[in-house]
């Protein structure tokens, strides 16, 4: 689905990611996991179209998008949810939701202007969908309230929302867990597996609790110091001596060394 | 003067204000495109329509169309400024775009300034027809009023239309967080670009109404300072994102600039005459600098109400909480 060739990304003198290859398959929730400044979320960035990689190239469903836009990522099916909640602060939660479905026919300034019966058919469409999302989410309470008011874990549930008002093939989520507490969390758990497997969607998910990305993910991809260290299921990840070096360091012990 | 007049005056004044408020509300309040050159648009309307429906002048060109002719054409051509200037400039953000803004303003008033073959130059452009003029009196006044008003009433009903619609969502989803519109699929640039054009237009369509209303038009009616100010203070005082607010906020503070110094002068000049013995030619001094003082007392307005109603008299409120569904 996702296929990340000889990625490199340098900020000024910092390579971020460097020369990086993975690929994510289709109907998986694959994990990317790593110890921090290992390029995870520089290498989320660079597929999502934030930034063109370096160099290297992107392929999304056998097609090269590399320096694609976020906006036409987005119309190939790729949705994002982003590690700081990215909430429209002064939107009541539900308009929040209703942005996000493309081709609105009310998005064109003149059918905004006129009116007409097309647009408010779409408009109480679009709200039920968005109602029905936040049912499954658990936030129907908050449906009129700011969503600058919301608590940080609810909007992470937002982010995950907004991924649910588009027909997305392929979902990435960076740190969708982080601030959510443990009850919400085994829901987000479930939600993001029933969407995987009633909806179809891919996952790819930079996550730093291991419980959850053992929980749902099947591959995990390591990266560490830009690219990927490893990559298997989570019972041979955790046994993985790299791994545990690129999280604790390199132990002073010589077989270490010459393992790595 | 007397009150008639004068409130028919007042009103016909208030017209182009709430026209480029409008606008100004569009690129500010509804998208957050920080445009400090309002001046620069309406100048450029002010000019269009004044050079396309004037009659004969004796330092430039005029080509004596009908006056709708040239409020049309003057949208038309603050839009394709607008245009040019927005395909270049919107890439910058916010504070940016407002210094790029206030800097084009400027050149486009130097320019219109200086290519008196065009615009006249100092000698500014005299003559302008104005509509109705010629049922004469208070009822010239009158209709040029309601036509002003009907216009305004028009424009605030398509714009609350805009604001209600998917296309004003995605444009608070754009001020509000514009990485996420895009990761929502939005054509942030494109948007952005639309809602820059569409406000500059309005912006253009005020100038030249303006001049219709005075019947002449000169470069110093492009001050930035009552032109662009005062349109800042009118939308953050009356409540930015809120056409109604915005539409307040005009009426207000255009009572306030209009009519402050007659005030001052009649209220307090006596009081300050005696209270400090001044001279006849103290008194001239003191009277001739009144005016200034409204510049003071509305930016102690203007921080009344940021302090006591951030978000303005009438605050912005989202589509979905001003309907909600009975159920």
């Amino acid at each position: 689905m996702i296929k990340v060739e000889n990625v490199s990304k340098s900020f000024g003198g910092i390579q971020a990611v460097r020369d990086c290859s993975l690929e994510v398959a289709r109907g998986t929730i694959t994990g990317l996991i790593g110890p921090n400044g290992a390029g995870k979320s520089t290498l989320f960035n660079t597929i999502a179209g934030v930034f063109p990689p370096t160099s290297g190239r992107v392929i999304l469903d056998g097609q090269d998008v590399t320096g694609r836009k976020p906006h036409e990522l987005f119309g190939l099916g790729l949705v994002r949810t982003f590690q700081i909640a990215h909430e429209y602060a002064t939107m009541p939660v539900i308009e929040n939701l209703m942005v996000t479905p493309p081709g609105q026919s009310g998005e064109s300034i003149f059918r905004a202007m006129l009116g007409g019966s097309q647009m408010r058919r779409e408009e109480a469409e679009l709200r039920q969908t968005a109602e029905e999302v936040l049912d499954f989410l658990k936030l129907t309470h908050v449906k009129y309230e700011l969503a600058g008011n919301l608590s940080g874990g609810q909007k992470k549930l937002l982010e995950l929302g907004r991924t649910m008002m588009t027909d997305a093939r392929v979902v990435l989520l960076d740190e969708v867990g982080a601030g959510i507490n443990r009850t919400l969390l085994g829901d987000l758990a479930k939600n993001i597996r029933r969407l995987n497997e009633e909806r179809g969607y891919t996952f790819f998910v930079i996550e730093h609790d291991m419980d959850l990305i053992g929980d749902l993910c099947d591959p995990v991809i390591v990266m560490a110091e830009g690219t990927v260290l490893t990559q298997g299921d989570m019972t041979d990840i955790r046994a993985d001596k790299r791994v545990i070096e690129a999280y604790l360091g390199h132990s002073d012990q010589p077989e270490a060394v010459a393992d790595a | 003067m007397d009150l008639l007049a004068f409130g028919l005056l007042f009103l016909i004044q208030t017209v182009p204000y709430g026209i480029a408020v409008l606008g100004l509300n569009i690129n500010w309040g509804f998208t957050g495109l920080f445009n400090v050159g309002v001046a620069g648009f309406y100048a450029v309307g002010a000019y269009t329509s004044a050079i396309l429906t004037a009659p004969e002048q004796l330092h430039s060109i005029a080509f004596g169309l009908p006056a709708g002719v040239g409020w049309l054409a003057s949208m038309l051509t603050a839009a394709i400024v607008a245009y040019a200037i927005g395909k270049i400039c919107l890439r910058l953000r916010s504070d940016y775009l407002a210094i790029a803004t206030i800097g084009i303003a400027e050149i486009l008033r130097l320019v219109i300034k200086n290519y008196q073959d065009l615009t006249g130059g100092t000698y500014g452009i005299q003559n302008l027809p104005r509509p109705f003029e010629f049922v004469g009196g208070y009822g010239a006044d009158l209709a040029f009023l309601a036509v002003g008003i009907v216009i305004v009433a028009v424009l605030y009903i398509l714009i609350e239309r805009m604001w209600r619609s998917p296309w004003g969502r995605v444009m608070r989803a754009i001020r509000e967080n514009e990485v996420a519109a895009a990761a929502a699929g939005k054509n942030v640039e494109a948007f952005r670009l639309e809602a820059f054009v569409v406000g500059s237009a309005l912006m253009g369509l005020a100038g030249a109404i303006a001049v219709h209303a005075s019947k002449s038009v000169g470069i110093e009616g492009t001050e930035p300072l009552e032109v662009t100010f005062l349109l800042w203070v009118m939308l953050i005082v009356g409540g930015s994102g809120n056409n109604k607010g915005a539409l307040i906020g005009v009426v207000l503070i255009w009572a306030l600039w209009s009519i402050l110094p007659d005030f001052i002068a009649a209220g307090f000049l006596p009081l300050i005459e005696s209270a400090f013995d001044l001279s006849e030619e103290n008194v001239e001094d003191v009277s001739r600098r009144i005016p200034y003082v409204r510049l003071f007392l509305i930016g102690v307005l203007l921080q009344v109400v940021l302090q006591k109603f951030p978000g303005g008299l009438l605050r912005e409120k989202a589509p979905s909480l001003a309907k909600q569904p009975a159920s």
